[in-house]
């Protein structure tokens, strides 16, 4: 079974059309980035999809698996500690102990800063305690707005494993870059610029 | 393909999570949980010198005095309480939750009430005898302060909710809120001045009574509902 098929979807920014006709179909194992400039509706297209936008939004939309959404915003408290903020994020699905999640942000290579408020981490590490979520999901489709932003070689090389190892379990990931990424082959681009209405 | 390691977390641990989120954003700002009681001791401290220093005045109108005050502290709190969430993309991550939107905002507004509401009633005598309310209304004053800031959180939290998207709400927010505001402010104040004159406060407290329970029954859908609206403004 599909895990997302969108049919004929219409997108608009307040009474301004910015896209028209997308039909998507994701499969279980499949890579699909968003591509096209600044402005053409990326974001607001990714957001309907994840079932985040209703107002503006036209067509069918449906997802037949859990999902998961990181976006710009990074969702963090900037009081509280990695650990709080992984262990009660408002999205959480899963019931995650300590050691999973010291181990999570011990793979972002944030150990040591369990106990550090987030606000005081840097842009960069932030991002990373936002993509740790990742390998504590167990959502089938994953939904990236922007994820290398922000982040070091390093940091892209681990999204890219966790990507692909997602798509290994047979989730699915859809993502918007401005970056060449190094799936090469493996993933399916979706250029939005043929679908603008402008 | 359910990782085997992960466990559904039950609808009961997402509210705790929730809740303890929160509280604990709350609890690192200590300057949040002070504000509205100092608020309500600067008030309460104007109000001696403007009406005159009579005793026996201010102990008239003390228990109109302290209710209103009390509602204006929490207008003044509740209307930010979803606006943190709205900045840093929690709201959006709630909406997403695969439990509903309603009882996880409950849990947020209940720990509100906690640091605010709660903390409010049970330092309210200090500012009772400071207008000389008579002793014997005291715990009446409190257990109605107890329903009522309950019952107006949930009101308010319905108010920033609607209005969160919105810059510079705050005016609009009034006036959404304080219509609503006014049934619990005379049922309140009633039943402190019942106790003042040695009367029976029950009815009023029973009636502030029910509109706990009309809030916590409807709020949580309201606000729900229309933090859904404010996400597709946003």
């Amino acid at each position: 079974m599909s895990l997302l098929i969108a049919t004929d979807v219409a997108i608009e920014r307040g009474d301004r059309p910015l896209l028209r006709n997308i039909s998507l179909q994701i499969e279980a194992g499949e890579l699909w980035q968003l591509i096209g400039p600044n402005g053409v509706g990326k974001s607001s297209l990714m957001r309907a999809l994840a079932g985040l936008a209703r107002l503006g939004v036209e067509g069918d939309i449906r997802r037949n698996a859990a999902s998961l959404y990181v976006g710009h915003s990074s969702a963090l408290k900037r009081a509280l500690t990695p650990v709080d903020n992984l262990r009660c994020h408002p999205a959480c699905d899963v019931t995650v102990e300590y050691e999973q999640i010291s181990a999570a942000l011990r793979s972002v290579s944030l150990a040591g800063y369990e106990s550090v408020p987030v606000g005081s981490l840097s842009a960069g590490q932030q991002r990373r305690v936002a993509l740790a979520r990742l390998p504590l999901s167990r959502a089938d489709l994953w939904f990236l707005d922007e994820p290398f932003t922000a982040l070091d070689a390093a940091g892209c090389d681990w999204l890219e494993r966790q990507i692909a190892e997602q798509l290994a379990k047979g989730g699915a990931v859809l993502f918007t870059s401005h970056q060449q990424s190094q799936f090469g082959a493996q993933q399916q681009n979706l250029d939005l610029a043929q679908y603008a209405t402008r | 393909m359910p990782r085997a390691d992960l466990d559904t977390l039950p609808l009961g641990a997402a509210f705790y999570r929730q809740f303890l989120r929160h509280g604990k954003t709350l609890m690192a700002s200590p300057a949040d949980l002070l504000n509205p009681l100092l608020f309500f001791f600067m008030v309460i401290t104007l109000f001696p010198l403007g009406l005159g220093p009579d005793p026996q005045r201010l102990s008239q109108m003390a228990p109109g005095i302290l209710w209103v005050v009390a509602l204006l502290a929490s207008l003044m709190v509740s209307g930010k309480l979803f606006a943190s969430d709205f900045e840093d993309g929690s709201l959006e991550q709630l909406c997403l939750a695969p439990h509903p939107l309603a009882i996880l905002a409950l849990a947020e507004v209940l720990a509100h009430w906690l640091g605010t509401g709660l903390l409010l009633s049970l330092v309210s005598p200090v500012f009772a005898v400071l207008l000389g309310l008579p002793a014997q209304a005291l715990p009446v004053l409190v257990f109605s302060l107890l329903l009522g800031t309950l019952c107006l959180t949930l009101i308010g939290a319905v108010g920033s909710a609607l209005t969160v998207s919105i810059r510079r709400g705050g005016l609009l927010l009034s006036l959404i809120i304080i219509p609503l505001h006014v049934p619990v402010l005379i049922f309140g104040s009633t039943a402190v001045i019942e106790a003042t004159l040695g009367g029976n406060p029950e009815s009023w407290l029973a009636l502030l009574g029910a509109l706990v329970l009309v809030s916590v029954a409807l709020g949580p859908l309201a606000i729900g509902a229309a933090l859904r609206i404010s996400l597709d403004n946003g």
